[in-house]
């Protein structure tokens, strides 16, 4: 038991450690080596669909090179070996049949149920229309009447073509701005009904999630909710001709009171207040929170139930009942979330078998946060709270 | 058992028991040897061919920038480079590793149908010939990438039907002589040799055979399907019900088994040079096989992975997602049993051992990465970006390659009857390995971070790793002139004799040739010792 793991302990170090190259380098997005975690639920559950399987992966990978390894260190004619005359053995043969199969069931379940999410394009609160053509981006918002085309920006063209001496490297996100962003509110759920007038094209925002492809003569549906304001670029991602790599995609996430305002700046007959949702409109600053040294109890349920949705429920669920079948337990009356909270936090901060270590990427809120959530919600009642500095003592 | 004369072994290159003309032997390519150094030939000018045009795709991507070539030269070099390593490189590769060598493998004569490789290879250097012509015909190639996805091909000017007819051209051929590979294995294994004894590379190919004939039609119809569209107005692909859609399942039906033809007898050659090395058989000879057959079964299966963006319906995206896993289990089989082959045997590293551990360990890299992508919810993130480049290319340039690179080191003794420098051999392993590395892992963190594949052009925060991968493009390239000087020396039979058995751990009848092997052999029919054979009784 111990040896075992050991073993997910150097899988989820191994998973941290590429975690911690790739996203906690902001400041060095050249050297980025990671999917980013992005901004909507979804992308955060399939950042960590991501890294689980990247670190099944490479744990596999490294079994396998080592015992090739340790093979090729002993079994050379170089040591005055002797060959074995073995060539087959039944038992090994069916073990390494079953147990790939296994663990690919395990993986696959997870995966099923986001796919699951993510085709869930009911209930927008905002609705887009967009059109891909050679080589620039048609958005027409139907219930206000804005409508617009977006278009590379005038600098990355100038660099692009050497206008002026002007280099790739003078102008601001080249090839990764426009002259009209898409304008969206934050913690609203957006659907996009994607088409196009010639080609195919591709719809990526990474930070907003995958890729839908625009084909004429077809709608397909696309959904995110961004719980960040912020400004995300992605780019066309199906070859479609000539100017494929210069029809980018800039999505403005806005606050509601700021959405409202650009629809009407652009002649637009701005939704009623009621039509964007108000519980969620602007939304706590999740952000905030996570940097506070203390939580009150409904701050930590906040911020706790924002963070479970992230990283926890695409393997125990929203509801917490996670999926037994795959060796996802249920955190409902579970032994650790009901138990001592010492050893919840734990948990957490280090990661157990096929959990991954989250004390890297969360804060020490996030993680009280959390913990007071499972203990407190899915079912549970246990009463107790967890407080960042508790955290913090625990790393 | 020697010396047996069997019905349909007759002597097969000179019909008649006249001696050919020059002309006549290169033209029909009856003998097998002549045949497969053919197709060896015209592989590796089209390997040189293709990567001089990934070297333009590198020089451009080198900066953020347009530096050298317009976009739209660019993505017809694009289009180019994949057409030309797949049908002009990879697949005649594998075809002349089988011509070559299948016959000898079993104890036969030749080709089964031995005057019919000649005029099916020829149909190759005439469709490639066509393929290089169309960037100069009006308009220029398509840019569509090699998946020539439609409605942008139609947008193809006058180059449009000479390139349809490349295509279906190399499909003719494909088609013809994977028949011929296939007739052979099945009815001309010499007595003693059942189909569960035969050399693995038999098997891989039986099985590439088979999928090269099931697959080949599609897309010859569907090049003819698109002509269609273009010629005779028909509306396959045009239609404004999304039937562009029609194309691409077409396309994979053909394209997803098309990926097992590139790499299936890769499996063949590495399970039959591990054991040589190792000095022992190979591990689980049976489910080798089995995997072989189980992986050639559901490639038929898993078309729609490369589709999972196009708003397929859930449960087709469910479905796919699970057949794409599932085939990572009998590929896990082959790589387990390779490394339990190398377990306990006493192996030595000479250059086709040394090709074919890389080649395990790098291939289980793009299986992995390969695995990932079967994750449909997480593919969207990876769909058509760099992370699905460097899975491809691990699979066929450290994979499918680097088998062949240790194939032709360890049969150009016996080919030529010269050994190789070995020492330049290793210099050519390492610096190849290292090389590779640089040029093809990077490409996964450019496609994690965003970078879109088959972009002429890039935002400057991918520069640094672009201009790594470019580096070790060209550091890669440069090494094979090794390769090509190594080779060389031998066909100009420079170097140290080799024995006829120079790998004494190897088994094989073809082995129990004299080397340099006669230009006829078993012509009266092999003796099959059982020593030779990849299982024993």
């Amino acid at each position: 038991m111990t040896h075992l793991s050991r073993h997910w302990r150097v899988v989820s170090a191994v998973a941290s450690v590429i975690a911690m190259l790739g996203v906690f380098r902001p400041a060095r997005a050249a050297w980025q080596m990671n999917l980013g975690r992005g901004v909507t639920d979804l992308t955060h559950q399939l950042w960590t669909l991501h890294m689980v399987m990247l670190a099944v992966c490479v744990f596999i990978f490294l079994g396998v090179c080592v015992v090739m390894a340790i093979s090729i260190g002993r079994h050379r004619r170089a040591r005055g070996v002797t060959p074995a005359t073995f060539d087959e053995s039944i038992g090994l043969e069916i073990a390494w049949t079953i147990i790939p199969f296994a663990i690919l069931a395990a993986l696959a379940i997870p995966g099923a149920s986001t796919l699951v999410a993510l085709a869930d394009t009911s209930d927008a609160d905002v609705t887009i229309d967009v059109t891909g053509h050679q080589w620039l981006w048609e958005y027409r918002y139907p219930n206000t009447g804005v409508h617009f085309y977006s278009r590379l920006a005038a600098d990355s063209r100038r660099a692009e073509l050497g206008v002026d001496g002007t280099r790739p490297a003078d102008v601001s996100h080249y090839l990764r701005d426009v002259d009209h962003p898409l304008v969206v509110p934050v913690n609203a759920k957006v659907v996009l009904n994607i088409t196009s007038s010639d080609v195919i094209h591709s719809w990526w925002v990474p930070a907003l999630g995958g890729k839908t492809d625009a084909i004429p003569g077809r709608t397909n549906h696309k959904w995110f909710t961004a719980d960040a304001i912020g400004t995300y670029r992605g780019q066309c991602a199906e070859l479609c001709g000539r100017g494929h790599a210069f029809m980018p995609i800039v999505v403005k996430v806005v606050s509601k009171a700021d959405y409202i305002a650009w629809i009407k700046a652009r002649g637009g007959q701005a939704p009623a207040a009621g039509a964007l949702p108000d519980a969620r409109a602007d939304g706590p600053d999740y952000a905030a929170l996570a940097r506070q040294e203390r939580l009150t109890r409904s701050q930590a349920m906040t911020l706790g139930r924002h963070v479970y949705q992230a990283e926890c429920a695409a393997c125990h669920r929203n509801s917490g009942a996670g999926m037994p079948g795959a060796g996802y337990p249920a955190l409902t009356a579970s032994p650790v979330a009901t138990g001592p909270i010492a050893r919840h936090i734990d948990q957490v901060i280090h990661g157990k078998k096929a959990m991954p270590a989250f004390g890297g990427q969360l804060s020490d809120a996030e993680i009280a946060a959390v913990v007071t959530y499972e203990r407190n919600a899915l079912g549970n009642a246990v009463g107790d709270m967890a407080a960042p500095d508790e955290v913090g003592a625990r790393r | 058992m020697s010396q047996i004369s069997q019905p349909g072994h007759r002597p097969v290159s000179r019909p008649h028991g006249v001696a050919p003309s020059r002309l006549a032997r290169w033209f029909w390519l009856a003998n097998h040897k002549d045949a497969g150094a053919a197709y060896l030939v015209l592989a590796a000018i089209m390997f040189l061919v293709g990567s001089g045009l990934s070297l333009v795709i590198r020089s451009e991507l080198f900066a953020p920038g347009i530096q050298f070539v317009d976009p739209a030269v660019y993505n017809q070099v694009v289009t180019l480079h994949g057409l030309i390593m797949i049908f002009g490189g990879i697949m005649p590769a594998f075809t002349g590793f089988a011509v070559m060598m299948l016959p000898a493998m079993i104890g036969a004569p030749g080709m089964a149908w031995a005057r019919l490789s000649g005029p099916v290879f020829w149909l190759l250097p005439l469709a490639v010939v066509l393929l290089l012509s169309t960037p100069w015909i009006g308009g220029g190639a398509p840019q569509t990438g090699w998946t020539m996805y439609p409605p942008l091909i139609m947008q193809t000017g006058a180059s449009l039907p000479v390139f349809i007819v490349a295509v279906c051209v190399t499909a003719l051929s494909g088609f013809i002589s994977s028949a011929n590979v296939f007739v052979t294995l099945i009815r001309r294994r010499a007595p003693g040799m059942a189909l569960l004894r035969m050399p693995l590379f038999g098997w891989t190919w039986l099985v590439t055979a088979f999928l090269v004939m099931a697959v080949m039609p599609v897309l010859a119809a569907t090049m003819l399907m698109l002509g269609a569209d273009r010629y005779l107005a028909t509306d396959f692909f045009g239609g404004p019900d999304g039937s562009a859609l029609l194309y691409q399942h077409l396309f994979w039906t053909f394209g997803h088994p098309e990926v097992y033809i590139m790499v299936l007898p890769a499996f063949g050659l590495v399970s039959t040079i591990i054991p040589s090395f190792a000095r022992k058989r190979l591990f689980g000879y049976n489910s080798m096989v089995y995997a072989t057959v189980s992986i050639g079964f559901l490639s038929f299966m898993v078309w729609a992975h490369h589709m999972f963006t196009t708003g397929l319906p859930l449960p087709a995206e469910l479905f796919f997602m699970f057949s794409t896993m599932i085939i990572s289990v009998p590929t896990g089989v082959k790589v387990f049993n390779w490394v339990a082959t190398m377990w306990g045997g006493a192996m030595t590293f000479e250059a086709p051992m040394l090709f074919s551990t890389a080649f395990v360990v790098m291939f289980m890299v793009g299986g992995f990465s390969g695995l990932m992508s079967s994750l449909s919810p997480v593919d969207f993130q990876y769909h058509d970006t760099y992370f699905v480049v460097a899975h491809f290319h691990y699979v066929l340039v450290p994979g499918s390659i680097f088998a062949m690179t240790a194939a032709l080191y360890y049969w150009m003794p016996k080919w030529t009857g010269v050994m190789y420098s070995e020492g330049l051999a290793r210099l050519h392993f390492w610096w190849s390995v290292v090389w590779i590395n640089v040029l093809f892992f990077p490409m996964h963190f450019v496609g994690l971070a965003g970078m879109p594949r088959r972009i002429a052009d890039y935002n400057t925060q991918f520069t640094d790793f672009n201009q790594v991968i470019s580096l070790g493009a060209a550091m890669f390239f440069l090494g094979q002139f090794l390769f090509v000087y190594n080779m060389g020396r031998c066909l100009a039979r420079r170097g140290p004799a080799a024995l006829a058995r120079p790998w004494d751990g190897a088994r094989g009848l073809e082995w129990t040739l004299a080397s340099p092997w006669p230009h006829e052999s078993f012509t009266q029919g092999a003796r099959v010792d059982a020593r030779e054979l990849a299982k024993p009784d």
